[in-house]
């Protein structure tokens, strides 16, 4: 009976996404269910899930934020405007453009939190309100609108759309290939996985566990394939959102440096004694978060075709509840990429769920901001009471 | 025979899955010292939050009978309003407030929403003149060393009236000359009639200041033993405290062959990190031959710690000037990477601040010093780091259920054993152990004393910083004295004595 406890315990958040998600479902009579409404899921939230990875990376080091990241972005979005649309420049050399500014200002921001010890939330307090108001002078400057469009048709392409787009009514082939190439890796991925532990004798899961495991990952990615082929196929964001979480994840769970950041976050002072530079991991956490920002910002201008000074407000909130719902310890030290992604689709689905059913925004605020305090509330009391076990 | 202050009859007191007191009968006479000691987690402090209420009535079984009433105490101002209060192991001091403040709070003096702060100050000023403090009530926590502020919570039990006090590990961060006062004080409390229960590892403190021992072993009390009816020494007390005669507490290395001096360190001069004219530490000399084992002894704030950590890649304060020799050769090390590159290791003093990671596993904690070790190109071989924890986790005994366990919930013998782990893993030439056996018990210590002695026989050096006198005399081949930054005196094991290094010591603070 614990066993199966634990399991609950383990994939609260998986299980409450799936709830909310039939909640919303039989709230909008079926709308929610619908082929559209899974593309806009994906399309909607695809800078959440890049912005939390970088922000997930920051606070693996100890609880630390960067609130700049949705200003960031909208200062990103006029630089790419006034490159793309006002001068003319190719997407090509924009796009590199953009990327060159956002390393740099990851490297200063990086110096300052790691070598001159700024408290990461005032570091990055500056630059939210700092690009707020430089991104929208840079528009007003160059458009009587405040807002630059359009943007180049390669640019769109690149960052939105859709990957061999089919018509409406039209299965997208490709798109449920894909699908089952996907979820033939993963079964073959965790077969083999337990093949290699029980090989080697360490303690696997059961063999039901495992086959459960993979019945409900394969159920869950051929619905979404088959819905999003009915849709018009695989969106461009989806793309990118799946190769940087597979990276993050890799890096997260299987290297060196990943380990470090958690180390870091559970206690630097060993982590340093033990001959990591930990200034180092936390210089290359707040680089690695503009880095990424740069490539939501794209995503971003791609979506509204134009760079207006509205864009990417309460960005960084988004980031940051998603990786507290994730389950990413607010202090440091915990949380994985996994759980980051149900975090964000978690929040993802309750705004997409509140829109549908004709909610105010500032209820569907009031609504967000209970969700991330229950997952707070939920995380601690959980890890009390495995701890008085 | 004296009137029975406090009873506490049968108590039981059980967590999920584990019994932590079973049947526990408890006496305390009035105006006596009693002492209560046991290994770890044996149950003595869950005995003392039962009694102070922290586990409030209901939560345990049995009775608490106190100045012949039965007490239900529902939470910790309910036992302090009877004057039981308890001086917990780690200080509760805000260090940023005056010494007044931190006595006063919770318990402020004045009006209800307005602190009388002439009050305040006064009636502080007389409880610390009654633990013999002679600074200003008006100074701040962080501006008194650790032995004053521990004088200071004694000061604040005071303020709240207390007749039974409790104190939990009273001197485990002091020297030696601290506690000694401590003590001192203790034993002037008792010709005033104030009753005592004190928690303590260190067993000479027992002999020196208790009329009574209780033993706790396994959530029992064994046995009460009468220090003025019976001989009490310290084997006595192990023996009861781990149920078996221990012959030897430091166990014997036999054909262990001194070689070269591997590690050599010339005039070593460190100043403080933050007040960079004091010097901490001034000119040191000092060299480790392969397979011996230095002691360092010293009192607290010496700079034993602060020496260790600035030969390990200047990892401890600025202008650090001196040759390291290591092999003959001179190496300038420049951060702790570099160090463990060159065969350095240095098991911190702190394990849970700055030795492990807590929140992580063994597996974790065991290869964080040499991820090099375990992965490939940056990518971490999962089923090696598995096997690497689970060899030391065998070969250093360590007791847990599989190494997937979090560090923070083991045992501090275990977790000491775990920081081991991650050092010898590095494949160090010469460890540096900075007070290896701090509050862990006899049976962990003993055992780590073996792996010390092993590691030697092996061919690596070891140099051991403890205040406890007894370890280093039992443990070193050779001890070097360090006082304030200096190093004042040197001397082969079998010439030491306590009385002849403390007066090295005394001596050298003589001539200054």
């Amino acid at each position: 009976m614990t066993k199966y406890m634990d399991v609950i315990k383990k994939n609260a958040m998986l299980i409450v996404l799936v709830l909310v998600y039939i909640f919303f479902t039989i709230m909008t009579g079926g709308s929610m269910f619908s082929p559209m409404n899974f593309n806009a899921l994906i399309t909607q939230n695809a800078y959440v899930f890049i912005l939390a990875t970088g922000m997930l990376m920051c606070m693996l080091t100890g609880g630390n934020i960067d609130l700049s990241c949705g200003s960031f972005v909208c200062i990103m979005g006029a630089v790419g405007g006034v490159l793309m649309v006002i001068k003319g420049y190719s997407t090509g050399i924009s796009v590199i453009a953009m990327l060159l500014v956002g390393i740099i200002y990851g490297c200063v921001l990086g110096y300052l939190v790691a070598y001159v010890n700024i408290p990461p939330w005032i570091a990055t307090l500056a630059g939210y309100l700092a690009f707020r108001g430089w991104g929208t002078a840079i528009l007003s400057d160059n458009s009587s609108t405040g807002s630059i469009s359009p943007m180049p048709e390669s640019f769109l392409k690149l960052f939105s759309g859709k990957v061999f787009e089919t018509g409406i009514n039209e299965f997208n082939t490709v798109c449920f290939v894909a699908g089952i190439i996907a979820s033939v890796i993963v079964v073959v991925t965790s077969l083999m996985s337990r093949a290699n532990k029980v090989k080697k004798g360490y303690e696997a899961e059961s063999m039901i566990a495992l086959i459960v495991k993979c019945v409900l990952s394969v159920a869950a990615i051929l619905l979404f394939a088959y819905k999003l082929a009915l849709a018009g196929g695989i969106p461009t964001v989806l793309i990118w959102v799946i190769v940087i979480v597979l990276i993050y994840n890799f890096i997260t769970s299987k290297t060196t440096l990943g380990r470090y950041f958690y180390t870091i976050g559970g206690n630097a002072e060993a982590t340093r004694l033990s001959g990591v530079d930990t200034r180092k991991i936390m210089f290359f956490a707040y680089l690695n978060m503009a880095v990424l920002t740069v490539i939501s910002s794209y995503i971003v201008v791609a979506r509204f075709q134009a760079a207006n000074s509205t864009a990417g407000n309460y960005y960084e909130m988004d980031a940051i509840a998603a990786c507290v719902v994730g389950g990413v310890s607010a202090y440091g030290g915990s949380g994985t990429v996994f759980g980051m992604v149900v975090g964000a689709t978690l929040i993802g689905v309750i705004n997409l769920g509140m829109s549908l059913m004709g909610v105010n925004a500032d209820w569907q605020k009031i609504v967000k901001g209970g969700v991330l305090l229950g997952a707070v509330v939920f995380d601690i009391l959980a890890t009390k009471k495995n701890a008085t076990k | 025979m004296g009137k029975v202050l406090l009873e506490m009859k049968n108590i039981t007191k059980t967590f999920p899955g584990v019994k932590a007191l079973d049947n526990v009968n408890f006496q305390v006479e009035e105006g006596e010292i009693h002492a209560l000691v046991g290994e770890n987690g044996a149950g003595k402090s869950t005995l003392m939050n039962v009694l102070s209420g922290i586990y409030p009535y209901g939560s345990y079984e049995g009775d608490i009978v106190y100045n012949g009433e039965v007490c239900q105490f529902q939470k910790i101002t309910d036992s302090e309003a009877k004057g039981i209060v308890i001086i917990h192991q780690e200080l509760a001091l805000v260090p940023q407030m005056s010494i007044g403040e931190n006595m006063f709070l919770g318990n402020e003096r004045g009006k209800k929403n307005a602190i009388n702060w002439n009050e305040t100050y006064g009636e502080a000023d007389k409880y610390l003149k009654m633990v013999g403090l002679s600074e200003s009530s008006r100074v701040l926590i962080k501006d008194i060393g650790t032995g004053k502020q521990q004088l200071v919570e004694i000061a604040k039990a005071l303020a709240k009236n207390a007749k039974l006090l409790i104190l939990d590990e009273p001197t485990s961060s002091l020297n030696e000359t601290d506690s000694r006062a401590l003590l001192d004080l203790m034993l002037e409390f008792k010709k005033q009639g104030m009753t005592m229960i004190i928690i303590t590892h260190k067993l000479n403190e027992v002999v020196y200041v208790a009329d009574k021992i209780t033993v706790v072993r396994d959530g029992s009390t064994v046995e009460t033993m009468d220090c003025h009816t019976m001989e009490i020494n310290e084997d006595r007390i192990i023996r009861g405290m781990v149920g078996r005669e221990i012959t030897d507490r430091f166990p014997k290395r036999s054909n262990v062959e001194i070689g070269q001096v591997n590690m050599e360190v010339r005039d070593w001069t460190v100043y403080h990190p933050v007040y960079a004219e004091r010097k901490v530490v001034d000119g040191v000399n000092m060299n480790v031959k392969k397979g011996e084992v230095v002691g360092i002894y010293g009192l607290m704030g010496a700079g034993r710690t602060e020496l260790a950590m600035s030969i390990f890649g200047k990892s401890y304060g600025t202008g650090i000037s001196g040759t390291l020799l290591l092999n003959g050769k001179e190496v300038s090390l420049k951060n702790p990477r570099e160090a463990i590159d060159a065969k350095l290791a240095y098991v911190t003093e702190d394990r849970k601040g700055n030795g492990l990671v807590l929140s992580n596993s063994i597996r974790v904690n065991t290869s964080l010093a040499n991820m090099v070790g375990v992965s490939d190109k940056g990518i971490i071989d999962m089923d090696k780091e598995y096997q690497v924890a689970v060899e030391y986790k065998d070969k250093l005994k360590t007791k847990t259920p599989s190494v997937e366990q979090n560090v923070g919930n083991l045992s501090g013998g275990n977790q000491q054993k775990v920081l081991l782990a991650k050092w010898m893993f590095t494949d160090p030439d010469i460890l540096i152990l900075d007070e290896p056996t701090r509050g862990i018990d006899v049976g962990a210590k003993y055992e780590i004393y073996c792996i010390i002695n092993d590691l030697v026989k092996a061919g690596k050096s070891v140099v051991m910083i403890s205040s406890e006198l007894p370890e280093v005399i039992g443990m070193s081949d050779r001890i070097y004295i360090m006082n304030e930054g200096k190093f004042v005196g040197e001397m082969k094991a079998d010439e030491a004595t306590q009385e002849n290094i403390m007066a090295c010591i005394l001596q050298s603070g003589r001539g200054e």
